[in-house]
């Protein structure tokens, strides 16, 4: 067939006719509904709005943001950033969405972990591991999230104090004042070490695509392992023992009534990171499992009889069909863990949720304090759909 | 021909009795090796695996039953006490079995929301037989949840008055899943339909209000529902704190569902559509004869998941001061002389949670293997 060939059928575009202002004419009726649903919700909208104003003039609630720099006066237990309740609104709430994050972070970070994990355990051939899997999933997700947390929680609390702490590895504490662990005093040289790691990783990640640009062209492997040892591993080592290598671990230990040094996470922290990873491993689990059943075994075999080694078959043939089914659902189970942060409130972390709440109950500016949660909220919802859509994007099947 | 030489030769062969295969293949045996032992890996992952399993069961049943104190008498709970972190305290469901149940309800009509109870459960199971699937299930339910209505308020037929603020406990968070999805759901239809409308205001409407309320998380709709309701509405009118907490589980649950509802849309072949308006029928022939019948068949199995998922997410309404289940626990051990005793009283909880949800789940599972029969070889 030539490449001229035109479809017929897209020559025979109806023509246009002019509108008749006839019910019968289906663009008039378009045009008669679009108006009337419009009309009616806007009249809702500007009822409700209409009524609000009203309700605000009656109450005299001043509207606006001017609210935001007024001195806070609430106290925060735990925070990235240096706060004390005489500075403003804006700070208390940035330390509140900092607090989010961090939770969100490493809760996203955990329950991948724990998620592939026993995705994975739950495929085993093992009939003990299988089921233990299986059990798992099925109980954690069938119960709600807020009770999860407030289980967590009632355990932490119920634990003994730090002087009868439990101690399960030396300088690890879990007592009722939270989870202690020993930490490295972290000191300039291993800031400037992760700068180094994070250079080396993007120099190897161009030397990658060199590599495999060149081999393109003439066909040679080129092996990247060297470069990534090199770039990733020896340059931060080096860096860091040039500075001095500096290494004194900080290890928690009790002094009076509780415990000074070491990294500490907090009841309300340590319970809601628990709950959250915990449950929502279970679902990825499941995505997990789903995944990786979504691949034939003839794919395997395939691959086996094309001489590939299995780290190979698995990097370069499975798991890309894998992920494929795998990140759509992943990226609203991240969606899920960040949304899911907000129940904080019930055991008292003071994330955004909390300290939005606190700030609307102490200056009664409601309307502003939750268009801040739904504003923060819909970023990061937003920013995050936007990252997995384009990393579903580029490992995406791309057919002619 | 060769049939027949095949047979004289087969009849020559001696007939031997069939042999059982070799003892390791079969049995007990067999299967615990290969399903158990079958490398020194999988044995050194059994072993593991059993042992921790069965000290985390000892230990379980050590706390759980035999060191356990099941009553006490009137809130002494000293005895509890003294077994902290050793045996559990059931007496603290013994005693506050009936609020946790039922919340401040009168004493005396605790009758009334536990039949309620019964009749949602009731209402569950019909519903979630096959053979009830017409348009008949659709005034049961009018009338079932009319009818729990009645008992719930009372003021007819000899029943006394409660007021809404004393209902409390299981029966809340059913009023809530299940008027919430029974609202929801044709609400989901419609967004569903005109997200893929042509009509582009209608499908940009749709489009904004399915984004905007999966892009928060539920609790900000029901801080929303308990403090900025009252300002919308105008002075003097007031709306109950559980209606505005249920109008925000149907906003929320409507945006979900109808994400799940469009999924079946859009599985639907294209042959469909334009079979159906190559017969002339109307929009709303083709949408109500044609389409819905098949998408919503299709996606009953993620349907009753996401139901799930809300009948968990109405425990959320704790946060808003609402009196549901969890609720109800939460507030049973604030008494002084049950302080401390969250554990029990959220295991016993969520065994009513796992309940209703596992059935939900397993019917689900059994459903999706049942509707997709055909498709299996």
């Amino acid at each position: 067939m030539s490449q001229t060939t035109i479809d017929p059928r897209s020559l025979r575009a109806p023509p246009r006719r002019p509108l008749r202002l006839s019910w019968s004419d289906e663009r008039v009726r378009a045009i008669v509904w679009q108006v009337l649903v419009v009309g009616v919700i806007g009249a809702i909208v500007w009822w409700l709005w209409s009524n609000t104003v009203h309700n605000l003039e009656v109450r005299r609630i001043a509207t606006g943001f001017g609210f935001l720099g007024r001195e806070a006066g609430l106290p925060i237990a735990e925070s990235l950033i240096e706060y004390s309740p005489t500075d403003t609104y804006l700070r208390a709430l940035t330390v509140g969405l900092l607090n989010t994050l961090k939770v969100a972070v490493v809760g996203i970070v955990l329950a991948t972990i724990l998620g592939t994990v026993i995705g994975i355990a739950r495929l085993s051939k093992n009939w003990l591991l299988a089921k233990i899997a299986a059990v798992y999933v099925e109980v954690i997700r069938d119960l709600p999230l807020l009770l999860q947390l407030l289980f967590w929680y009632a355990l932490l609390q119920g634990l003994p104090g730090p002087r009868q702490a439990l101690n399960p590895v030396q300088g690890v504490f879990l007592s009722n004042r939270g989870l202690k662990l020993p930490w490295i005093e972290w000191q300039d040289a291993h800031s400037f070490a992760l700068i180094a790691f994070l250079l080396g990783a993007a120099g190897t990640w161009l030397y990658r695509r060199a590599a495999i640009a060149k081999r393109m062209q003439d066909g040679r492997p080129r092996a990247v392992w060297p470069v990534a040892v090199g770039a990733m591993l020896v340059l931060p080592v080096a860096v860091w023992a040039a500075l001095g290598a500096p290494w004194v671990v900080d290890w928690p230990a009790l002094r009076g009534f509780n415990f000074r040094g070491g990294l500490n996470m907090s009841p309300e922290y340590f319970a809601l990171l628990l709950g959250l990873t915990l449950y929502t491993a279970g679902f990825i689990a499941e995505i997990v499992r789903a995944g990786i059943l979504a691949v034939p075994g003839g794919q395997w075999e395939a691959a086996q009889a094309l001489g590939l080694h299995p780290g190979q078959v698995l990097r370069q043939i499975v798991l890309p069909q894998a992920l494929r089914v795998i990140v759509p659902p992943m990226t609203s189970q991240y969606l899920n863990i960040t949304k899911n942060s907000s129940l904080a409130v019930a055991i008292g972390y003071q994330d955004i949720v909390s300290i939005a709440n606190t700030t609307l109950n102490q200056t009664g500016q409601a309307i502003e304090g939750i268009a801040i949660i739904m504003l923060v909220y819909l970023t990061i919802s937003l920013s995050i759909s936007f990252f997995m859509n384009w990393y579903n994007a580029r490992i995406a099947l791309v057919e002619r | 021909m060769s049939d027949i030489t095949l047979d004289t030769a087969a009849a020559k062969v001696p007939k031997a009795a069939p042999r059982t295969p070799p003892a390791s293949q079969i049995g007990l045996p067999a299967w615990l090796r290969a399903n158990l032992f079958s490398s020194w890996i999988n044995t050194a992952v059994t072993l593991v695996v059993a042992y921790f399993l069965v000290r985390w069961a000892i230990g379980f049943v050590e706390w759980g039953i035999v060191n356990a104190v099941w009553s006490v008498p009137d809130n002494q709970t000293q005895a509890c006490r003294d077994l902290r972190g050793i045996g559990a305290c059931w007496a603290v469901i013994t005693e506050k079995h009936r609020f946790i149940l039922f919340g401040t309800y009168p004493y005396e009509e605790h009758w009334r929301p536990a039949l309620c109870v019964l009749l949602f459960v009731g209402l569950y199971i019909v519903s979630a037989m096959r053979r009830f699937w017409r348009k008949e299930l659709a005034l049961v339910w009018i009338g079932v949840l009319t009818l729990i209505g009645v008992l719930m308020w009372g003021g007819v037929a000899g029943l006394t008055y409660v007021p809404q603020e004393r209902w409390g406990g299981l029966v809340i968070t059913l009023i809530l899943a299940t008027f919430g999805l029974a609202f929801a759901f044709p609400l989901a239809i419609v967004v569903a339909l005109g997200r893929r409308s042509s009509l582009p205001a209608i499908k940009a409407l749709c489009v904004l209000y399915v984004e905007l309320i999966r892009g928060v998380p539920l609790i900000s709709l029901l801080f929303m529902a308990s403090v900025m309701f009252p300002l919308f509405l105008p002075e003097g009118m007031n709306i109950d704190k559980l209606l505005r907490a249920q109008l925000a589980i149907i906003l929320f649950a409507g945006a979900y569902l109808a994400e799940v509802v469009r999924g079946g849309l859009q599985s639907l072949s294209k042959g469909q559509y334009e079979a159906a308006d190559a017969l002339g029928l109307s929009y709303w022939q083709k949408t109500g004869f044609i389409i819905l019948p098949q998408a919503l068949r299709m996606v009953i199995p993620p349907l009753v998941n996401t139901f799930i998922g809300f009948f968990k997410d109405t425990s959320l309404v704790l946060i808003i001061g609402i009196f549901d289940l969890l609720t109800a626990g939460k507030t049973a051990i604030i008494e002084p002389a049950w302080q401390g005793f969250g554990i029990e009283v959220y295991l016993t909880v969520g065994a009513i949670y796992f309940v209703f949800c596992f059935a939900m789940s397993k019917y689900s599972q059994g459903l999706e293997a049942e509707l997709n029969r055909h498709r299996a070889r």
